[in-house]
C-alpha cells in the first residue's frame, strides 16, 4: 500500500470539495484537470467514462466521482479515503454554518435577508428545471413528455411519494427496453 | 431510535437521487418536511440556499444541517454516512461491471425514462419553495406578498435573460428585501 500516494489522494479530493462551487458537473471537471492532467494517474477517456457513470449512478456525482477515482487509485482503502477526502469539508463547513444559522436566524435583519435569498433561490430552481425540461421536450419523445407531465401532475396535485414516482419510471424504463427488444426481433 | 430514523431516511435519500445535484432535493423535501418534520418548509428553503452558497454536493449539506439539528453531532456523521452508503456499493458495483464489459447499455434506457420525471419533480418542489417564499414580506395582498412577487419576477428575468451568476442573484434577492422591508 502506497502511503504516500493515498495522502496525495486525500490531499487532492479534500481540496476539489473544499473549493468547488457549483455541484457535479464542475467537480467532474476539476478533477480531470487534477487527475489526468496533472498527476496522470487516470486516462482522459477514462474520466469521461467516469462522469457518465457518476452522473448516471443514484447519489452524489461528486461523491461517485470519489469512488470511481478512488478505487481506479488505490482499491478499496483508496476508495475509502477518496470518499472522506471528499465528503469532510461541506460537513466540517455546514457544521459551523448550523451553529451559526440557529444563533442568527431570530436576528430581524438576518430573518430579511434570508426571506429574500429564499426568493431568490426558487427562482434558481425553476430557471434549472426549465433549462432541464427544454432538453427533454427537445429530444422530440411522445414517452418522455408523458413523463413529464405525468410525473408533475402525480406531485403537485395527487402528492404521489417522491420514490412511488421514480421507481414507476424505472418500471416505464424497463418495459420500454423489452419492448424494444420485441420490435427488433419481430423485425428480423 | 432518531438515529436509525436518520440512517434510515437519508439512505432512501442517496437511493433514489438520480441524476445528481438538484434531483435530490425533492427527495429531501419529502423525508425531512413531508414524512417527518425535522425541518419546516421555511428551513428547508434556507437549507437549498445555503447548500447553493457552499462547496459540496447538496445530499451531503443537508444531511450534516438535519443531522444536527435533530441529534447533534452524531447525527450528522450517521445522516451523511447513510446517505452516501447506496452510492458506495452501487458505484462500486458499476465500476466491476463497467472494467468487465466496458458498456452499460440497458441503464442508459432505464435512464432517459427516469430523467424526465427528475425534471418534473424538481419543478415542483421549486413552487413549493416559491409558495412558502411569496406567503410573507410586505404588501400583503390575498396572502400573497406583492414585492416578494415583483423580487421573484426580477430574479428570473436575470436568470434567464442575462444568464447571471445564481449565487449573486440570491444575495442580490436577499439585500433587495432588506431595503424593501426599511422602505415600507
Amino acid at each position: 500500500m502506497d502511503i504516500k500516494k493515498l495522502g496525495k489522494l486525500f490531499v487532492t479530493c479534500f481540496y476539489i470539495s473544499a473549493f468547488t462551487f457549483g455541484g457535479g458537473f464542475v467537480i467532474v471537471t476539476f478533477m480531470k484537470k487534477k487527475f489526468v492532467d496533472e498527476l496522470k494517474w487516470i486516462s482522459d477517456e477514462e474520466m469521461l467514462d467516469y462522469a457518465a457513470l457518476a452522473q448516471s449512478s443514484p447519489g452524489a456525482i461528486a461523491v461517485n466521482a470519489a469512488i470511481l477515482v478512488g478505487w481506479k487509485v488505490c482499491g478499496l482503502i483508496g476508495m475509502l479515503v477518496a470518499v472522506l477526502a471528499t465528503i469532510l469539508p461541506p460537513m466540517i463547513i455546514i457544521s459551523i454554518i448550523s451553529f451559526i444559522y440557529d444563533i442568527f436566524i431570530t436576528n430581524p435583519i438576518v430573518k430579511l435577508v434570508l426571506e429574500g435569498m429564499q426568493i431568490g433561490v426558487a427562482a434558481v430552481i425553476l430557471s434549472v428545471s426549465i433549462d432541464l425540461g427544454i432538453n427533454v421536450v427537445k429530444q422530440k419523445n411522445i414517452l418522455f413528455i408523458l413523463i413529464i407531465v405525468g410525473a408533475f401532475i402525480a406531485d403537485m396535485v395527487f402528492n404521489v411519494n417522491v420514490i412511488i414516482t421514480i421507481l414507476s419510471c424505472a418500471l416505464i424504463g424497463i418495459i420500454k427496453i423489452i419492448y424494444d427488444k420485441v420490435k427488433r426481433e419481430v423485425i428480423e | 431510535m432518531i438515529y436509525l430514523e436518520l440512517l434510515w431516511s437519508f439512505i432512501q435519500i442517496g437511493l433514489f437521487s438520480i441524476g445528481g445535484g438538484y434531483a435530490a432535493i425533492p427527495l429531501i423535501q419529502t423525508q425531512t418536511v413531508e414524512i417527518h418534520n425535522w425541518l419546516s418548509m421555511s428551513e428547508f428553503t434556507d437549507l437549498v440556499t445555503i447548500a447553493e452558497m457552499t462547496p459540496g454536493p447538496i445530499a451531503v449539506n443537508s444531511a450534516t444541517f438535519v443531522g444536527i439539528r435533530i441529534a447533534g453531532l452524531p447525527g450528522a456523521v450517521i445522516a451523511t454516512i447513510g446517505v452516501i452508503l447506496p452510492s458506495i456499493f452501487i458505484v462500486s458495483l458499476l465500476a466491476y461491471i463497467y472494467r468487465k464489459y466496458k458498456s452499460a447499455k440497458g441503464l442508459d434506457s432505464i435512464l432517459s425514462c427516469l430523467r424526465p420525471a427528475v425534471v418534473a419533480l424538481i419543478a415542483s418542489a421549486g413552487i413549493a419553495m416559491l409558495i412558502t417564499a411569496v406567503s410573507t414580506g410586505e404588501v400583503m395582498m390575498y396572502g400573497i406578498s406583492i414585492t416578494s412577487i415583483v423580487i421573484f419576477i426580477l430574479a428570473f428575468f436575470c436568470l434567464r435573460k442575462f444568464k447571471f451568476n445564481p449565487i449573486l442573484v440570491m444575495v442580490a434577492c436577499g439585500i433587495i428585501n432588506l431595503i424593501v422591508s426599511f422602505i415600507f
